[in-house]
C-alpha cells in the first residue's frame, strides 16, 4: 500500500511529504519529498547588495538565525580579507551557543512530543523563551535577528546583557537535568528510542550526515574543533559522541551538546574581550551614528554603502560552520560588484534527510516518526 | 585588508596531494588548478570527474571520503557557461579541496558521482531542477525542489528573478 504522511502532519517538523510504501506495519520504501517551502533564496540573493543578504540568511533555519548570519557574513569577510575585532568574534561565539541551545530545545520539546512525552515540551519552551529574551534585548528581534554584520555586529550589546546571559547560564544545567530526570532513564522513551532507526558510521559518512546525525553514530568530527572559525580555537570544550547510533544515541549527543554550549558560553563571559565591535573598514562597515553627525566623510560612507552597497573582490569562498543541525556551508562567488554573483547554501538537513529511508526501510511504520525527530529537520532549511 | 593574489599555475600548486594523485593517474583530467583565500580548486575534464572523485575519495594517505556539497555557477553569458563545483571534505585530515567542472551550455551534461558518494543524489538532483545540468547515472533524476511541471530553471541566469509565469 501507498500512504502519503504529510505534507502536513505535525510530527514531519514543517511540510516534508514522505511517501510511504508499507506492507502491513512494516516499511518497505520510503520517499521524502520536498520543495513546498521552497522561496527561491539564493535567487534573490543575486538581487540584493552583500549587506541586504544577510536578514534573508536569517530566513533559511529560523530555528538557528545567529549560526546562519555567521556563516554568510564569515564567508563575505574571507572574500573581502577583512580582520574582525576580538569582541564581535567572542559576542559571535556566545550568541552562537545560545543559538545551539535554543535550537536544541525546540528539536528536544518537539521530538518528545512526536513520541508521546507532552510534559517535555512545556518544560523546553520554558527555558526557550529566556533565550529568546536575551536574543530580544541584544538584536531587537526575538527571532529573525540579523545581528551580525559583514565587519562586526550590528549595536553595542545593551547595559546589562551579560549579566542576563550569566544569570541564565547559570540556571540552565540544571534545567537539563530537569529533561533528563524526565527522559533519559524513562522505560517508555527508552524503549522507544533505543536500537531504533540504526546508521552506521560508513553509511552517515557516506550519504553526508553531518553534526549530532554524525557523532551519534561514532564519527568524531566537530566542525567548531577540528576546523575552528570565529575563534572557536580559545574555548575548551568537548565533543559528545555516541557509538550506538540509533535515536538514543542523536538523543544524547545533544543533551550533552547543550550542556557543553553553556560551558562556552561561561568562558565567554569571563574571557569577553573589551574593544570595538565593528572593524576599521570605513568603506564595508557603516559609521556610528555620532561620528554621522560630526564628521563629513562618515556621512559620505553612509550614503555609499546603503546606496550602492560595496564592492568585493572577485573571488569565490565555501565557508563551513557548526550548526546545531550539522555542517552549515556558504558557497558565495563575487565577480567584484557589490552584489554576489551566486550564494549557495549547503543546508545540513538536506543531506541528513538522505538518511531517512536508509534508518526506516524494513522497520515499522511507528518509528519512521520517531527517526524524523531524531534527524532534526527544518524544512526551511532544506527547501530554501 | 589583506588579500594575497591567487596562485594558478598548476606548476607552483602540483605539490598539493590531491593535485599530486590526480596528476599521476591521468594528467590529461586535470584541466587547472587556483590557490585563493586558503582554498584550493582544482578543474576537472569533464569525461573524467567520476573517476577522478573516485581516486581522491579511496586515497591511502588522505581519503577525500566526505562529500559537503555539490552545486553549479552559471556565466551566462560567457561559454563553457557552467561551472558544477563540489566541495569535498576529508575528515581524518581535515581537509577541503574544491573540484569543479567546467561544461558548455549546449551539452549540459556529465557523469554521476552517486556511486562514488551517494550524498550526491540530493545535490545533483537539486542542480539539475534549478539549472538543468543532467547528471547521466543519476539513479532518479527529477525535480526536487520545484513543482514536476515547472518550466525553466531558475537559478539561470537568463532566467528572470519574476519567473515567467
Amino acid at each position: 500500500m501507498i500512504l502519503n504522511m504529510g505534507p502536513q502532519h505535525p510530527s514531519t517538523h514543517g511540510v516534508l511529504r514522505l511517501i510511504l510504501e508499507i506492507d502491513g506495519e512494516n516499511i518497505v520504501r520510503i520517499m521524502p519529498d520536498i520543495g513546498y517551502l521552497h522561496t527561491g533564496i539564493e535567487k534573490t540573493c543575486e538581487a540584493k547588495f552583500y549587506q541586504q543578504v544577510v536578514p534573508l540568511t536569517d530566513r533559511i533555519d529560523y530555528l538557528c538565525p545567529m549560526t546562519n548570519n555567521l556563516c554568510y557574513v564569515l564567508a563575505v569577510e574571507k572574500l573581502l580579507g577583512l580582520e574582525i575585532p576580538p569582541k564581535a568574534q567572542w559576542m559571535r561565539v556566545m550568541l552562537n551557543e545560545l543559538t545551539r541551545i535554543n535550537s536544541h530545545l525546540v528539536w528536544l520539546g518537539s521530538h518528545a512530543m512526536d513520541i508521546g512525552a507532552l510534559t517535555v515540551f512545556l518544560y523546553c519552551f520554558r527555558e526557550r523563551e529566556d533565550v529568546l529574551r536575551l536574543f530580544e534585548a541584544v538584536s531587537g528581534q526575538r527571532m529573525m535577528t540579523s545581528y551580525f554584520r559583514v565587519g562586526g555586529l550590528a549595536l553595542e550589546p545593551p547595559l546589562g546583557f551579560f549579566d542576563r546571559v550569566r544569570d541564565f547560564a547559570n540556571r540552565f544545567p540544571a534545567k537539563v537535568d530537569e529533561y533528563e530526570n524526565l527522559l533519559t532513564g524513562n522505560p517508555i522513551w527508552t524503549m522507544r528510542t533505543k536500537g531504533v532507526a540504526r546508521i552506521t558510521a560508513e553509511d552517515a559518512i557516506a550519504l553526508g550526515a553531518s553534526g549530532p546525525t554524525l557523532r551519534g553514530s561514532g564519527v568524531d568530527f566537530d566542525l567548531r574543533r577540528d576546523m575552528p572559525y570565529s575563534g572557536y580555537e580559545n574555548f575548551k570544550f568537548k565533543v559528545p559522541v555516541s557509538q550506538d547510533g540509533d535515536v538514543f544515541a542523536r538523543y544524547m549527543c545533544r543533551v550533552q551538546e547543550m550542556r557543553e554550549s553553556i560551558a562556552i558560553v561561561q568562558q565567554a563571559l569571563d574571557g569577553m574581550p573589551q574593544g570595538p565591535i565593528k572593524a576599521d573598514a570605513p568603506k564595508v562597515v557603516l559609521p556610528d551614528r555620532e561620528k554621522m553627525k560630526t564628521q563629513m566623510e562618515a556621512l559620505i560612507y553612509h550614503f555609499k554603502i546603503i546606496t550602492e552597497g560595496f564592492a568585493v573582490p572577485a573571488g569565490e569562498v565555501y565557508q563551513a560552520v557548526e550548526s546545531p543541525r550539522g555542517e552549515m556551508g556558504y558557497y558565495v562567488v563575487s565577480d567584484g560588484t557589490a552584489k554576489p554573483y551566486r550564494v549557495h547554501m549547503r543546508a545540513a538537513c538536506l543531506a541528513n534527510l538522505q538518511l531517512l529511508p536508509k534508518m526506516c526501510e524494513g522497520k515499522l511504520i511507528a518509528d519512521v516518526v520517531a527517526a524524523i525527530g531524531s534527524i532534526d529537520i527544518v524544512l526551511g532549511e532544506i527547501d530554501r | 585588508m589583506s588579500l594575497v593574489p591567487a596562485i594558478t599555475s598548476l606548476e607552483q600548486l602540483k605539490g598539493h596531494p590531491a593535485i599530486a594523485r590526480l596528476l599521476g593517474w591521468n594528467s590529461a583530467a586535470v584541466a587547472g588548478a587556483k590557490f585563493d583565500r586558503d582554498e584550493m580548486s582544482i578543474y576537472i575534464e569533464r569525461s573524467s570527474i567520476r573517476e577522478a572523485c573516485t581516486l581522491l575519495r579511496d586515497d591511502v594517505d588522505c581519503p577525500f571520503n566526505y562529500l559537503a556539497d555539490v552545486t553549479c555557477v552559471d556565466w551566462y553569458p560567457s561559454e563553457p557557461r557552467f561551472e558544477v563545483v563540489y566541495h569535498v571534505l576529508s575528515i581524518r585530515k581535515k581537509e577541503r579541496v574544491r573540484l569543479k567542472v567546467r561544461l558548455e551550455g549546449d551539452s549540459a551534461a556529465l557523469e554521476s558521482v552517486t556511486s562514488v558518494w551517494p550524498a550526491a543524489n540530493f545535490f545533483e538532483r537539486e542542480v539539475f531542477d534549478l539549472f538543468g545540468i543532467r547528471f547521466t547515472g543519476h539513479p532518479y533524476l527529477r525535480r526536487i525542489q520545484m513543482p514536476e511541471d515547472w518550466e525553466g530553471h531558475p537559478l539561470r541566469k537568463d532566467y528572470p528573478v519574476e519567473g515567467y509565469r
